[in-house]
């Protein structure tokens, strides 16, 4: 196991900072409690994956250079509230500096130094949270970069079991995409918009009021969906669970 | 768009509005991934295996025409002809005329892909050849002048009912001839086995050869394949030019994942290794005596562009012993099955074959159907990257300006803005603002121009008055 940091640098992605501050929020706050100084490097953006996913290598390398830049002005350990933009930059910038000989070493060590939030708080810290037993029925979906890039399948669970127990429910076909792929909801929008209904449908099969998973865009994805057909059930990122598990 | 990627949209949206298409798509999209995962959870060393019949297939790639030449010449000491076809004509020439030569005028094939790759049927019909699919997915196939939807189960897209009455039209069965699958099957067996015993040449595929020993390896489940390579005269085999490992222990290493992939079996119910045509001489091991097969053995080694794809970033897909299983996991192949790809190879794997042998141009829409979710490299036998090779795909089409003009005129400019950091969080402010006026109640019910393709099936979130990085750093001025 890595020995334990002091201080971490905190990648929020592009999303969450726009989109869902409260994910990032909640994460510098559990990692706070845990006694964890976090640092956010002010200059971080997009990591590319977007560019990099529809096959444009060269605004791709562009954004994934900045975010190296951005991210290693620090040795600290990188903490991403998303398995995807942490799969982006473990497995994917090395690949994609893989002959450039400035940026190729930056790569791999950011690459080595970089952990999803909840494989970070597991792996890493080795945390165990309080149980919190009142609160609504949570589900969990597993987002498919982290799940099948990263490898996180206990990580995610073990800190929602610990944290909420009983209150997990079990989320029929977790493992199977929302159908949000970046461009491809919008490039294949019926295609994605049909996956997502599957989704949907399991998690209201579920009888969970809240679906949690480690990506913002997952949730996006579903609380779009979930909100069209204006189902009961909310959406929340695993760090706002764990910041405030009882919360309704 | 081009007019191949707006014809594959139409395709899907057909799919997807054809319920009995899904309902029999998840029926058995999920029983033979149910098989495969209980298959592989039965075999000890599951991973270790598909490292090995990965490392079988990747050392045969690597060094490809000196494993080729060292299996045409093994197969050729063992009485076998080799047939070199580069295209699909080559293929389609050299076996109409070993037809035509011998006077033929019965085919009967056992279940090949590559047949279908290269339109082969068509081919020997035109040069008088009456061609019988055995297979009893492909027999239904033929008899409704259908297309496969899925490399193994061809006619995943059928229901019971669906075959009953075709059965009826083309076969003039009675009813209780298709009263049930049982039924149906002995019908078909009855109609098939007339056509085996009259039969001047027999069409197959292959697996997999065999370098060392100029063996090629058919498994089938119904024993067509075996009646159709032993029992005609002569016995054609069109072998995919990759589909080759160096030595014997290497076709157990891919036996041991292929079938346990496919179907969920350990082992399909034939497998045959085929060395040779009958021949004279003593009884063993080499170059021995074989009194058994058919009197003359045709291997026809077809390329069609695989050899282009060597030394490529696409090279990997060669590895691929189509066995299915990327389609069986695929989320988007369950939703669409195969003729909506619009090619012989659909799914995942047919998304990187399709565009690596026949060109981007036509075929590279194919790519951006994935989530890239990562489903099909789990459950390769293989491991092959599927993931990867579909963005490799997606960066030739962009580099060949195939993506649509908007995303083309979006990327630079993202990308500009986001390695400006300042420029960034100004254009997000300003972004957020705009979005406002969009929203009600925090969620935005309809987007403009393409992502509108986005509200048309989900509600879109307005971003947040105060971004997380501007409002973190405000709090740490407070603090301060």
């Amino acid at each position: 196991m890595t020995p334990r940091p002091a201080r971490v640098q905190l990648f929020a992605t592009c999303l969450v900072d726009e989109f869902f501050p409260a994910a990032g929020h909640a994460a510098v706050e559990v990692l706070e409690r845990c006694g964890i100084e976090v640092h956010v490097p002010p200059d971080q953006t997009c990591c590319g994956q977007p560019a990099f996913n529809a096959g444009f290598a060269g605004e791709a390398a562009a954004m994934a250079r900045a975010t190296i830049d951005a991210l290693s002005l620090r040795d600290d350990p990188v903490v991403v509230p998303s398995g995807s933009c942490a799969d982006m930059i473990v497995n994917h910038y090395p690949e994609l500096f893989a002959d450039d000989e400035t940026y190729g070493p930056k790569a791999r060590a950011l690459a080595a130094r970089t952990y999803e939030f909840s494989q970070f708080l597991v792996d890493v810290l080795g945390v165990e949270l309080p149980a919190s037993p009142a609160g609504p029925k949570l589900a969990y979906h597993a987002s498919c970069h982290g799940l099948r890039g990263l490898g996180l399948r206990e990580q995610p669970r073990r800190l929602l079991r610990d944290a909420a127990g009983a209150r997990v429910a079990d989320l029929p076909d977790a493992e199977t995409c929302c159908g949000f792929g970046g461009l491809f909801a919008v490039k294949m929008g019926p295609l994605s918009g049909a996956m997502l209904e599957s989704k949907l449908e399991a998690i209201e099969r579920s009888g969970a009021d809240v679906v949690v998973a480690t990506d913002v865009s997952c949730l996006m994805h579903i609380g779009g969906g979930l909100h069209r057909r204006a189902s009961r059930v909310r959406t929340r990122h695993i760090a706002e669970v764990l910041a405030d598990p009882s919360r309704d | 768009m081009t007019e191949a990627a707006l014809a594959f949209h139409r395709r899907i949206d057909a799919a997807l509005a054809d319920a009995g298409l899904r309902q029999a798509l998840a029926l058995t999209t999920g029983r033979l991934l149910g098989g495969r995962t209980a298959a592989f959870g039965a075999l000890p060393g599951a991973d270790a295996s598909r490292d090995d019949a990965r490392r079988a297939r990747a050392s045969a790639v690597a060094r490809l025409d000196a494993y080729l030449d060292q299996f045409a010449q093994a197969a050729e000491a063992r009485g076998a002809a080799i047939h070199w076809a580069e295209t699909a004509a080559d293929a389609r020439r050299i076996i109409t005329g070993i037809a035509r030569e011998r006077g033929i005028r019965l085919a009967v094939k056992s279940k090949s892909m590559a047949t279908e790759e290269v339109d082969l049927n068509e081919a020997l019909e035109h040069a008088g050849v009456r061609v019988v699919e055995t297979d009893l997915g492909e027999f239904v196939v033929q008899l409704g002048g259908d297309r496969p939807s899925h490399i193994i189960t061809p006619i995943i897209h059928r229901s019971r009912q669906d075959v009953a009455a075709l059965f009826r039209e083309k076969l003039g069965a009675a009813p209780e001839d298709v009263a049930d699958i049982p039924a149906m099957t002995a019908l078909a067996r009855r109609v098939l086995r007339a056509e085996f015993l009259q039969a001047g040449m027999g069409i197959s595929g292959v697996n997999v050869a065999v370098a060392e020993t100029g063996s090629v390896c058919i498994v089938t489940n119904e024993g067509n394949g075996r009646l159709a390579t032993s029992l005609p005269r002569v016995h054609v085999a069109l072998l995919g030019l990759e589909r080759i490992v160096p030595t014997a222990a290497d076709l157990a290493a891919v036996l041991t994942v292929l079938a346990r992939s496919a179907t969920g079996q350990a082992s399909s119910v034939y497998t045959n290794v085929i060395t040779g045509p009958r021949r004279h001489g003593p009884a063993g091991p080499p170059n021995a005596g074989e009194p058994d097969g058919p009197d003359e053995l045709h291997i026809v080694i077809l390329d069609n562009g695989r050899s282009r794809l060597l030394g490529t970033p696409l090279a990997e897909i060669l590895y691929c012993v189509r066995c299915g299983a990327c389609l069986n996991a695929c989320p988007v192949y369950r939703l669409i099955g195969g003729h909506a790809y619009g090619g012989v190879y659909p799914g995942p794997v047919g998304s990187v074959v399709m565009p690596g042998l026949h060109g981007v141009e036509s075929w590279s829409e194919l790519a951006h159907a994935s989530s890239l979710c990562g489903a099909c490299r789990d459950v390769c036998p293989v491991k092959i990257d599927l993931p990867r090779l579909l963005l490799a795909v997606r960066r030739e089409a962009a580099a060949k300006q195939l993506a649509p003009l908007w995303i083309r005129a979006a990327m630079p400019i993202f990308a500009a803005v986001a390695t400006r950091p300042r420029l960034y969080r100004w254009a997000g402010r300003a972004a957020a603002r705009v979005a406002r006026f969009l929203a009600r109640e925090g969620w935005i019910r309809r987007l403009p121009g393409p992502l509108g393709a986005w509200t048309a099936s989900r509600d879109f979130p307005v971003p947040a008055p105060r971004s997380f990085v501007d409002a973190h750093q405000a709090r740490q001025e407070v603090s301060r």
